[in-house]
């Protein structure tokens, strides 16, 4: 599992490095399109992952110790805790689509060539107009954050369908008889999409403040 | 392994197991509840930090200003990490092999993001 994990941490991390230096070449248009982003639902989606990857480590306790109602129980909490994340990530992409940030699809730069058209944000950052060249580079950024958020919500997905399958094995004692392994498996594999996200909140949400 | 061996592993509190590597350390719900408040303080911590302006730091003459506010946003990020990694993922009670799996992994991803950086601030861009 470990091993997959590492593969995983390459994956991810060809996208990490391609930010990191696209925010460093374009950096006032990361700035400002970052700015776009609202960080209360961020916090909000980083505390319910959290907490889903607290009732996953006790699920796999519940596993090991052998109590089935517990399993299912932190199970179906993980479960929820995945859907509630995936829920507010939707409220964004929403937002997102209702603004033209999509890149490619339904993209304009108004918001940063006039950052006064977006009253919003612009009380709580006050940015300066971007000139064109630049605010074309604000869909690059918008591009990354829907490639990383996009594939992590892909993880989250993936693992809430696994979650509904162990919910049902669990039921009928798949894990509580010593044959632990699927459940810690998969443990890992939560927490590592749980790690990819605290790496993902401060990077795409908190870092251009100032 | 047969079933009784199994049963035997898994019923085994941490210190008196046998010789055999698939001692199995069961972690309390106790160090699960303090790691996830300690994540969720970190977590409170980044975004209270993010509100305030640390500055910046010329480097030398290189050209490069370090702004602190995305350092410290990594640093809390990478404390979060390895509370998640020792604890929820129990790397702290694994064996030595999964202890340099993951180490080697880190190390690994770091080369690989240390080397393309390294290539990225030497270039003159825009410039041969």
């Amino acid at each position: 599992m470990w091993l997959f994990l590492l593969t995983e941490v390459m994956f991810f991390g060809g996208l990490f490095t391609a930010y990191l230096l696209m925010r460093n070449w374009y950096y006032p248009a990361f700035v400002e399109a970052s700015h776009q982003l609202n960080i209360g639902w961020g916090t909000a989606n980083t505390a319910v992952l959290i907490t889903s990857s607290f009732t996953m480590a006790m699920g796999v306790y519940s596993a090991e110790m052998r109590r089935r109602g517990a399993l299912v129980l932190f199970l179906v909490l993980t479960f929820i805790l995945g859907l509630a994340f995936l829920g507010i990530k939707t409220i964004e992409y929403h937002e997102k689509w209702e603004k033209y940030h999509i890149p490619g699809i339904r993209y304009s730069t108004s918001a940063f060539t006039n950052p006064q058209s977006d009253p919003e944000v612009y009380k709580e950052y006050h940015d300066k107009p971007l000139p064109p060249d630049m605010a074309s580079r604000t869909e690059m950024y918008f591009f990354l954050y829907f490639a990383m958020t996009g594939m992590h919500a892909l993880h989250m997905i993936i693992g809430i369908g696994i979650l509904g399958f162990m919910i049902y094995k669990a039921k009928n004692d798949a894990y509580t008889t010593g044959h632990v392994t699927f459940v810690e498996n998969f443990g890992l594999y939560w927490h590592f999409v749980d790690i990819i996200w605290i790496f993902l909140f401060p990077l795409l949400y908190l870092i251009s403040r100032y | 392994m047969s079933e009784t061996k199994a049963n035997i592993d898994h019923t085994h509190k941490h210190g008196d197991e046998p010789e055999h590597d698939h001692e199995h350390h069961i972690v309390s719900p106790m160090v699960y509840l303090s790691i996830v408040l300690a994540l969720l303080f970190f977590t409170g911590i980044t975004v209270w930090v993010s509100y305030i302006d640390l500055g910046q730091m010329r480097l030398f003459d290189t050209g490069f200003t370090l702004y602190w506010n995305p350092v410290v946003a990594l640093a809390i990020a990478c404390t979060k990490m390895t509370l998640v990694v020792l604890f929820f993922m129990h790397v702290k009670y694994s064996t030595k092999l999964t202890k340099l799996t993951v180490l080697s992994g880190f190390f690994i991803f770091l080369a690989l993001i240390g080397m393309t950086l390294s290539d990225y601030v030497s270039r003159a861009w825009g410039r041969w």
